[in-house]
């Protein structure tokens, strides 16, 4: 799948989680950059789950520390 | 970014030394000094220096009533159970020193698995040296590389290190939520090998799972199912056999984890399960072959107590009892707690911060009762709860006392 166009749904669905209005680039962490405590990484993960009728396993999320990491794997996960 | 649901925040040099592998622990070494900096007695050193009954003990030096120990169904000092176990200990010595495969089944390693059958009504049963080791085992030794474990977010510790432990595909869904563990068991690869692990009772909250639906969904999707029944044997359902008898649905679970060291009152996990090939994990499971087996006399009190609590119900009525009056006067009292209804032995009295919860847990030991303080990270949505569980051998005039006790601590706190 398209790496912008996939960029583009997630951008939109991780506004709410966003408190902070922190500006997201690749690089941003999830932990670190954003401060995503277990419960928030859960839901966001579930929406993206959702959005893209995917599974993301713990497994696969213990290799995904930033945004852009999350982007390449939902788009390979796609296919 | 999963590691966040059971790691601790980011390492960071506190004060003097040179940063080494201990250095990650410092933001909790840091937050329990500032606990404790405020005076309140450490909630995780308490020394209980004699122990008069299932109810009482003298803690710190204090006459307590214990309200936070597990053990539903009072059997810790049964004449019974006690007696078998002293016969055991003079009859066959203090330790077996070997594995269950080697030297170490003895007759009462045997005889303890089949009360369990019996139990159950079930044909298998193999007994760990705890419940965290049958879970770690089982699981671990079930699901493997390639495999998919769909699981509640929020599984005990010995559930996720066993997932961890088999390198399994680990899906969590949302807490008791039948649709979001749908959805996840529709994506999972065709032909995968799928398990589903559930809890009966969820013991940070107190609240039971919705077992048939969850596990009729399950076996639609043809996944097997493991059900940790540790909070609720002895207890819950006609027979004791936990939610899922309860529920009308124990014939669709194929494992049922538990332990010992709730209801039955000693020390020790099994697994019980129908399945043709049980046996074969005897060989396989690595956390049953590579440790020690339980003592003889620790599986003669078990074998005797879980004899006697298949004909438990007087008692069971009274832990019903008990639970339901505790939930109905804290709730009256003004005190948040974790399920609106009464749904197990388990009362989890939900505090504002870690730090009023740790006032109002001294306020109760000084008031002289013992229930558990548990914080974050190890509690759902990150929160402070005082966790009770009753005994089915608290008296009515006991759970009276305790609710008097809650509210004097309660003002004491400044959260009433
Ligand atoms: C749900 C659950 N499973 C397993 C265990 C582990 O039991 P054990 O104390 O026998 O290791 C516990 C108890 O801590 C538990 O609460």
């Amino acid at each position: 799948m398209d790496r912008e166009a996939t960029k583009a749904r997630i951008d939109a669905l991780i506004e709410p989680f966003n408190k902070k209005g922190v500006a997201i680039t690749d690089a941003t962490r999830f932990t670190d950059d954003l401060e995503f405590d277990s419960l928030t990484i859960m839901d966001f993960v579930a929406a993206i789950e959702d959005e893209f009728d995917i599974i993301i396993s713990m497994n696969q999320q213990a290799e995904i520390e930033n945004y852009g990491q999350l982007i390449d794997a939902v788009v390979k996960l796609k296919g | 970014m999963t590691e966040a649901v059971n790691q601790p925040d980011q390492p960071e040099v506190i004060e003097g030394g040179q940063p080494d592998l201990f250095s990650k622990f410092d933001p909790l070494i840091e937050m329990r000094r500032n606990l404790l900096d405020s005076g309140v007695e450490d909630p995780f050193s308490l020394v209980m220096d004699r122990v008069l009954s299932p109810t009482t003990a003298i803690c710190n030096g204090r006459e307590t009533i214990l309200l936070g120990t597990y053990n539903y169904m009072g059997m810790t000092f049964d004449p019974d159970v006690i007696e078998a176990g002293q016969k055991a200990l003079t009859d066959f010595g203090s330790g077996t020193t070997g594995s269950r495969v080697l030297n170490g089944t003895y007759s009462g390693h045997k005889a303890v698995e089949q009360a369990l059958c019996e139990f159950y009504a079930m044909d298998h049963a193999m007994v760990f040296s705890t419940g965290y080791q049958a879970n770690l085992g089982i699981i671990s030794t079930i699901a493997g590389k390639g495999d998919y474990i769909i699981l509640d977010i929020d599984s005990h510790a010995s559930i996720w290190d066993g997932c961890k432990m088999g390198d399994a595909e680990v899906v969590p869904f949302k807490h008791n939520d039948l649709e979001a563990m749908e959805k996840r068991l529709r994506r999972i690869p065709e032909g995968a090998g799928k398990l589903v692990i559930l809890e009966g009772v969820y013991s940070m909250m107190g609240d039971i799972a919705p077992l048939k639906e969850m596990i009729a969904v399950a076996k639609k999707h043809g996944a097997m199912v493991l059900v940790d029944e540790a909070h609720s044997m002895g207890f819950i359902g006609p027979n004791g056999r936990g939610v899922a008898e309860d529920q009308g649905c124990l014939d669709d679970v194929d494992f049922v984890i538990g332990t010992f060291s709730k209801s039955v009152g000693t020390v020790g996990g099994f697994c019980v399960s129908n399945h043709p090939k049980f046996e074969i994990m005897r060989l396989v499971c690595r956390p049953y072959v590579f440790t020690a087996s339980l003592p003889p006399s620790v599986v003669a009190t078990a074998c005797t107590s879980i004899r006697k609590l298949m004909h438990a119900a007087d008692k069971r009525a009274h832990l019903w009892e008990n639970s339901r009056t505790l939930h109905a006067a804290l709730k009256a009292a003004g005190f948040h707690l974790g399920t609106e209804t009464p749904q197990s032995a388990i009362i989890a009295v939900i505090m504002p911060d870690l730090e009023r919860g740790a006032a109002m847990w001294e306020a109760l030991l000084h008031e002289g009762l013992y229930v558990n303080l548990a914080r974050p990270p190890a509690t759902p949505a990150n929160m402070t709860l005082l966790r009770c569980s009753l005994c089915a051998a608290h008296t009515a005039e006991q759970v009276q006392q305790i609710v008097g006790m809650f509210q004097r601590a309660g003002v004491k706190a400044g959260i009433l």
